[in-house]
Parts: C-alpha cells; structure tokens; sequence
C-alpha cells in the first residue's frame, strides 16, 4: 500500500500518464479494488458505452454531491482499470479506508467486462453503442454484447438510453434487476442519427419505444426542458452541444435510481445547472483575450453532433486529426462525416499526423482550407497568429487534444490533468 | 451496408466525374428495391458479418444482372463484405456457408484472428495502393481472377499468399478501406475512364489537383501497422 503510495507521488511529479502506480497495485495486491470498493454503503456505479463517458460521470458526480453523498470516481479521465486503482491509491488513508459513500466509475467497454467479473455493481448506466476503435472492438455488435455484461452483472438498477436499439435490447437479457430508460422527444430524435442510418433517415415511432424515465423534451440557445416522471422542468445550462445536454438526462434517470424517494429535487436542478463540461470535452480557454473552444471528436456520430451543435458563424475553425492508439488508427470515420457545414467560411487551420486526410476529406466535400500544417505546435501558433480578432474552435482528436492542451498551457493557465 | 466508411469511394467517384465535367446521379440501392436500368458504375461497402446474411438472399435474386454487368465491362468497386459476397462463398467460424454470386471466383474462410492495420500493395496498373484493413475473413483466389495488388505491408487476402483483393474484367475487390479511393485517385480514375468510354467512347480528364492525396499517402505509408 505504501509503495503504492510512492511510486504515485513519483509519477505525479513526472506529469506522466494517470495509470503507472495502479499497475504497481495490481502486481503488489490484485484483491486491493474490490476490497476498497467493498466497503461502500452504496455500492458501485459504472457508466459505459461509446460516446459521452466522461461528461456524464461528472455530472453523475456533482448531481449526486448535491443530494449529500460522497462520491469516489475515477477523475483523471484514465477509464481503464489500472487507472480506477491508481485513483483510489489518491483517495484511501493509510489504513486503507475509503470515506465515500458510493463509487461512480467511468469505464472503458472492454475493461468493464473484466471488471464487472471481480467487482459487480450495483448501478450501471449505458449510454450508447457507435462505430468507434473498430480497429479495437472490431465490431459494433461486439461493443453491444460488452455493454450486455456489464448490465447482466448489474445487482440493483440498470440504466439504458432507449434511443440506441443495441442499448434498449439489453433489457431483454436482465432477469432481475430494475431497468430505467432516458430518451428524447420525436422532435430531437432526427438530430441522432444511429450508424445504421446515417444514409438514410429512419425514424423509429417514439410510440414502440419503452417510456422514459427522463425524457429530454426540448433544446434552446442555453437552456433545455426534462420531463422527469411526468413533470416538465426547465433550467439554463452551462453544457454545450444537443449531445451533452442528452447526456444530462442520462445523469439524472442515474441520479433518480440512486437516490430514489428521498431526492431534493431543488438541489438536483440547481446543481445540474452549475455543470460545466470535462476535461477535454468542450471546455473553453481564454488565448489572447479571445476564448478557444476544445471539441473533442472521436467517431462519426460524435463528429456530426459536434458539428451541428456549434455554428461556425463568428468563429476561426481549426481542424487536428491524429491516428495514434488512442485516436483511432483508421481513417475511414472521416468519410461518415459532412462537413459542408463549414463551407462558408472555410477552414482556417488543418493540422494532426493525419492533417493531409482531413485536407483531402474537405477537398471533396468543396471546403476551403487557408492552411495545412501537421506538426501541431506550429499550427496552433499559427492559428491563433491569423485569427486573433475571432473566437475559435478546435475539432481534435484525443491524443491531438492533449498535446494542444499543453501547448496551451505554455501560454496562459490550464487545468492540468494528465 | 455501409458501417465502414467506404461512403468516401461514393463520393470520391461522384465528385471526381463532376470535376471532369460530367453530372453524376448516385442511385441507392438496398434489399427488395427495383434494379436500376441504367447503371455505369458500381460502388458495394463493408459492414458486419450480420449484415452479410440479412443481404444475402437478395443479391442471390440479382445475380444475373450483376454478372451480366460484370462480363461486360462495367467498372465496380466492391469493398470487404460485398468482395466476399461477390465470390463463390463465405464460410462462418461454426461451419455456416453464406452463398456468394459467384461473379468472383474467390472462397472466403472466418479465419482466427481479425486481419486489422495499415496495408500497402503494389499494382502494375494503379502503382502502390494505400489503405487499412480489417477482416477476419480470409479469402483465396481461383485461376478465374488476377490480384488486384502485392502486399507489401499487412496482411491481404488471407496472410498468407501475398495477395489482396481481386480483379475481373472491370471488377474490383479489395478488403482495403481508407476509404480506399481518396488516397488512391488513380483507382477512381480508372473507374471513371471504363464508365465514361463504354458510354460515350471517348474520355479527356481534366486535370484534377490531388497534392493532398499525394501528401495523405506519404504520411499513411509511414504509418506503423
């Protein structure tokens, strides 16, 4: 436990990945997690699926925060094992001991698989099942079947996007547990489409879907409508982006089972509009005393929300796609993105490893691009040179973003994560 | 079937034909529509292994117009799943045979592992082609078809002969996604130059600026596996 400790003092000072001392853990003590985690009132909340991971668990986080309990959660964005155990390496004393009241953990599908096997838990939230890391997965029917056994592991409630016809399916399998349902009014729905159809627009009747716990009602400039268990509640949000907010209601059906009768509902609101999003999901910067938006983008579908969700009217736009691990090694998912969107104005700034594929994919879509420039450095500098008068936006990649973060970070004041 | 982005051939064709001058109308087709009369170019994609058996007996019911087309002369990009399906057979992990068409004279085996990661071949006709592969299908070819490349880097048809994809007459098969046509323009370029001469006897390319092509499969073919 105290090597453990150690090494993570050692890696914080590096500033290197979030996982190292976990895996220190894991060789030194491998019961170490589902000991620790025992011993929570509450249990165990994992949250899962393709897009939305992070985003939710934060929300999950302050809602729950708000009805009063301490939450453990995996914060450093490392939503691997060896990072859940490097996580709560930070947080017990030197006794051992964890004062949380329950454990809402964001997690990889894979990796929740395994997990599940040793730790079961209690609440599971399943957001959605898109075409992402196919080169990892291989299939999205294999990313489907790994979201099912989360859920079949699942002791109390499970929680499904009724949306997703891969998700809403799982609840077939469940033999015992309590299901709940988020989902979205018929006039939302066409700004979702599944991969199924993305060449086509198919519809599912609302009518045959299960009824929704939470149901996302409507969407204005920074404010949005629920409708939670036949009350329809308004409030502002700091969120941006039609899919973060569908993500609000997933959070608060979550919430909603967790808590159970004795909510404060007053509290849940308040705090629901008080979150601001991730790191690296859409968080904005102050460069030059203009702000700069980070988009993270990591398939198809996650691309065409973000790009409907935020007009590029007013705003410099900068596009970095990168092909390490991480990011997706196949460039194929830009082909299932439109991005006619940008236009009118162009695409001031290109820039990633793959910068020259994402130059070819606006060539043929007839975008004009003012410039290419892989080493990312230089393209941001550059960007932000030429565009000083304009807010900006940044569509990257997950390991580009990381790398422009810290770039960032040597020119004004970043939130240092990872 | 369209999970896999191979949408960028359509596009790329699409978009190519009108920098030539010519309009091009993209006809859709999917299971139980009416065959179209008119068809210059042929565009099939990749999906899941459960798309395949849910398109299966459908194409089996067009397979006469597809290997009329075929024999003469119309050009067909067919990418992954549809490769497969335009071959004798696809046999499944638990022995299961999804019947093919047959225009192809290929046999496709599940294989152990998926066959995943940056590829190069070379081709006498196209030069290097750049994409990326994922399959766990291993296909064979018969003496009814040529290569459509060499690999030089992945894996191919099956990893084990050195070969990817296939061709015949104007037909082309290939496991390689990428898409496959925006890094090799010389491909949509050969589709093109088979539809428009067939049709109208003659072709005179504009000429096309691909420097980001060229600097895409620069940086692709750098790319680790």
């Amino acid at each position: 436990m105290l090597l453990g400790k150690a090494v993570r003092k050692i890696a914080q000072m590096r500033g290197g990945g979030s996982a190292l001392p976990g895996l220190f853990v894991e060789k030194i003590d491998p019961d170490f997690i589902r000991r620790t985690l025992a011993q929570l009132p509450d249990g165990v909340v994992v949250i899962s699926g393709t897009n939305g991971k992070t985003t939710t668990t934060k929300m999950v986080v302050e809602l729950l925060e708000s009805q009063g309990l301490r939450v453990f959660t995996n914060r450093t964005g490392s939503n691997f094992t060896r990072g859940v155990a490097a996580a709560l390496l930070g947080e017990v004393d030197n006794k051992g001991v964890l004062s949380a009241d329950i454990a809402v953990l964001e997690l990889d599908e894979a990796h929740a698989v395994h997990f599940v096997k040793n730790v079961a838990p209690k609440y599971s939230l399943l957001l959605n099942v898109m075409r992402d890391q196919l080169d990892r997965f291989g299939e999205i029917d294999t990313t489907a079947k790994m979201l099912a056994q989360i859920a079949s592991k699942t002791t109390d409630t499970v929680i499904l996007n009724r949306q997703d016809p891969r998700v809403a399916k799982i609840a077939r399998i469940l033999t015992h547990q309590k299901v709940g349902y988020f989902g979205l009014s018929p006039e939302l729905t066409k700004l979702f489409p599944s991969d199924d159809d993305m060449r086509s627009v198919t519809l599912v009747s609302n009518s045959k879907l299960p009824e929704a716990d939470v149901l996302l009602q409507s969407i204005n400039d920074s404010s949005a409508q629920f409708v939670i268990g036949g009350k329809t509640i308004g409030t502002t949000l700091q969120l941006q982006g039609v899919y973060n907010i569908y993500n609000a209601a997933a959070a608060l059906a979550l919430t909603h089972a967790i808590v159970g009768a004795k909510i404060d509902e007053e509290k849940l609101i308040d705090a629901l509009s008080q979150v601001t999003p991730a790191f690296g999901r859409g968080e904005t910067i102050t460069i030059g005393g203009q702000p700069l938006e980070l988009v993270l983008v990591k398939n198809p579908s996650g691309f065409r929300l973000s790009l409907s969700s935020f007009k590029p009217e007013g705003y410099a736009t900068m596009i970095a796609i990168n092909d390490n691990y991480a990011d997706g090694r196949d460039m194929s998912w830009l082909w299932d993105v439109e991005f006619e969107s940008l236009r009118e104005l162009g695409v001031a700034e290109v820039s990633g490893v793959r910068a020259y594929d994402m130059a070819l994919r606006l060539q043929y879509d007839e975008v004009t691009i003012s410039h290419v420039e892989p080493e990312l450095a230089s393209a941001l500098q550059h960007f932000i040179t030429n565009n000083s008068t304009l807010p900006k936006r940044i569509y990257c990649t997950y390991t580009a973003m990381l790398a422009l973060r810290r770039e960032l970070g040597k020119m004004t004041d970043v939130e240092v994560i990872s | 079937m369209n999970i896999y982005g191979d949408w960028g051939n359509v596009l790329v064709v699409k978009r190519r034909l009108e920098w030539h001058g010519y309009s091009a109308k993209i006809l859709e087709y999917n299971q139980g529509d009416t065959f179209p009369r008119d068809v210059d170019i042929v565009v099939g994609g990749g999906g899941q292994d459960s798309g395949q058996d849910s398109i299966q007996a459908d194409l089996l019911a067009i397979k006469d117009k597809l290997q009329t087309l075929a024999d003469n002369d119309t050009p067909m990009l067919l990418i992954c799943g549809l490769y497969q399906q335009f071959g004798k057979f696809f046999k499944t992990q638990d022995g299961h045979i999804i019947q093919g068409i047959g225009v192809l004279d290929i046999e496709t085996h599940a294989g152990p592992e998926r066959l995943i990661g940056n590829i190069i071949t070379e081709s006498q006709d196209f030069g290097q082609i750049i994409g990326y592969e994922n399959h766990s299908g291993q296909t064979f070819l018969g003496t009814g078809v040529a290569p459509f490349g060499r690999v030089i880097k992945g894996a191919g048809n099956n990893g084990q002969d050195e070969t990817e994809g296939a061709r015949y007459h104007n037909v082309i098969g290939s496991y390689m996604h990428g898409s496959i046509l925006p890094k090799n323009p010389a491909v949509a370029d050969f589709l093109i130059e088979k539809a428009i001469v067939k049709k109208y006897g003659e072709f005179t390319p504009t000429v096309v600026d691909d420097r980001f092509a060229e600097l895409a499969r620069e940086r692709a073919a750098k790319r680790p596996r």
